[in-house]
């Protein structure tokens, strides 16, 4: 697939410091389970997604390929839209991408979200027939389970 | 009065649970579910298998009486009934379209169709049962004639589409064939009477056509008007002159008569138009939404109404609904357009109800949750 890296130095920003999640005192324990924008972008931000190098060991934060900023959650609507950022305007890579946040992102949440990865290859990212049958391909499951690994802290 | 102040409310009757993946399609076998025939419904999904429910005569619920697997090695996109209710076609993901015959208590695949270069996602056979048509990723519609014992010849491989193909579907009395997909139209196809087959019409955006993937479409009774729903979150109403389209006129070509919008907030993936005249959409955002003709709307020509909503009709995307055949709901559809248009104008278009085969109209629905429910359309007490 890629045999070199697209982006060879790409620029690393800083982790930024979590703010400190308030849990309410008096928690309803019949309340459906709260997830908020933070929690979404800790699923996403610790993973490694450079698949081929593993030298490369930055997060998807670092690279500033998404921000908290970039997730946006309807929670009322169960409805979860991050819009990311490729270091480099690389449609292939893009799709990668896409597809391993969406992938993180239905195995970590309920199964009632609804997750729209979006950039330049939006369409194809949110076309939920193409991401079945891209999961039934074993080396791009193989490809996004690597990207989805341990990461590298 | 009308029919908007709530009055009917879409039932659950039963979930028919059993696939272990999402459920793509639905297919009711159309010789079932009338003269004492119990009602049979196939369902497929992503868990590589077709499953055949049967409703018992006697209670009324539907059992799984087959499964069909190990044949497909991929998702089961979508399944397709003949008209004759002999045989079951299957698209898969593994590019295959496999044919299935019941052949006593058993289904048994008689032919595999190979030929799209990856998967395929749709299947439709023509009003006569002479023609399968399929469509798929590799952009292509292929139609395949079907020849005595179980042989199909692919008579025509339509290039046309500039992206994957999401489905196809005959016209309902007519050999015109209809596509649409990704790349966002609604294409129609026409033999020219020497075996050649050729697109004979594109609706697109500038047609007043969906801005983005085109994912369904259905015909009403007549055939002169078609339906379609679309990942732009609208559904459009299409109209011909019919009269013209049978006598074999070129000129017999669609044009849009309204779009439907607001109604679904995710992409609707799938629209079913019932013989009595009632539209059903299913979409991502877990609804069903039903709709019906306005008739009286003529200042502006012929628009729809929302009839009914059904929020949380599965946990998950609502990926097909699909009417069932046989039995016509007629009672209801008297009743509604009694309420609309006086029971005189009722009575000369549907007949009184005491002629018609009351109740028993069901609408299956599949989705992403691996569930098959069975809903039907009933007057509130």
């Amino acid at each position: 697939m890629v045999s070199e890296l697209i982006n060879a130095n790409p620029t690393v920003y800083e982790k930024k410091e979590r703010r400190v999640r308030i849990t309410p005192a008096d928690v309803d324990e019949y309340a459906v389970e709260l997830i908020d924008q933070l929690e979404i972008f800790d699923i996403l931000s610790d993973y490694c997604i450079d698949i081929k190098d593993p030298e490369h060991p930055y997060s998807l934060e670092e690279l500033k390929v998404i921000t908290e900023d970039a997730i946006e959650l309807d929670a009322k609507r169960n409805y979860v839209r991050v819009t990311f950022t490729p270091t480099v305007e690389h449609c292939s890579m893009a799709t990668v991408i896409g597809l391993c946040l969406r992938v993180k992102l239905m195995r970590s949440l309920p199964s009632r979200f609804k997750v729209s990865p979006l950039s330049c290859v939006n369409k194809q990212l949110n076309d939920k027939e193409r991401v079945a049958a891209a999961l039934e391909n074993p080396n791009l499951v193989d490809m996004v389970d690597e990207c989805l690994g341990p990461s590298y802290e | 009065m009308n029919l908007f102040d709530g009055s009917y409310e879409l039932k659950e009757i039963q979930r028919l649970e059993g696939h272990t993946d999402r459920v793509w399609g639905l297919a009711w076998n159309p010789t079932t579910g009338a003269d004492g025939v119990p009602a049979v419904l196939a369902s497929c999904s992503g868990d590589k298998t077709v499953r055949i429910w049967q409703q018992s005569p006697l209670t009324g619920s539907f059992d799984c009486k087959a499964v069909l697997e190990e044949t497909q090695t991929r998702t089961i996109r979508s399944c397709a009934w003949s008209p004759s209710g002999k045989l079951l076609a299957t698209a898969s993901f593994d590019a295959t379209t496999a044919i299935w015959e019941h052949i006593g208590d058993d289904f048994e695949c008689v032919s595999t169709l190979e030929g799209h270069e990856n998967e395929v996602k749709s299947v439709s056979w023509n009003a006569s049962g002479s023609l399968l048509a399929s469509c798929g990723r590799d952009k292509s519609v292929w139609i395949w004639e079907v020849l005595p014992g179980n042989e199909f010849d692919c008579v025509s491989v339509l290039q046309g589409h500039t992206q994957d193909v999401k489905m196809v579907q005959w016209h309902p009395s007519m050999d015109v064939l209809f596509s649409c997909g990704y790349d966002n139209t609604i294409k129609v196809w026409a033999e020219d009477g020497d075996d050649d087959w050729s697109c004979v019409q594109t609706l697109g955006e500038s047609n007043n056509g969906h801005s983005s993937t085109v994912w369904a479409l259905s015909f009403n009774a007549s055939g002169d008007k078609m339906v379609t729903c679309s990942d732009d979150l609208t559904i459009k109403i299409w109209g011909t002159d019919i009269i013209a389209m049978q006598s074999g006129d070129g000129n017999a070509t669609w044009s849009h008569l309204c779009t439907l919008s607001g109604y679904h907030d995710r992409t609707i993936f799938s629209v079913h138009w019932s013989r009595e005249g009632i539209i059903a959409t299913g979409a991502a955002d877990d609804a069903i939404r039903l709709f019906v003709e306005n008739k009286d709307g003529l200042v502006d020509g012929p628009t729809c109404k929302l009839f009914l909503k059904k929020d949380k009709a599965h946990d998950m995307d609502v990926n097909s609904v699909q009417w069932s055949y046989s039995v016509l709901q007629l009672d209801m559809v008297y009743a509604i357009t009694c309420t609309e248009y006086g029971p005189e104008n009722a009575a000369n278009l549907f007949g009184s109800p005491e002629q018609n085969n009351p109740d028993n109209r069901l609408l299956a629905s599949a989705s992403d949750d691996g569930m098959v429910k069975i809903w039907k359309l009933t007057s509130l007490p």
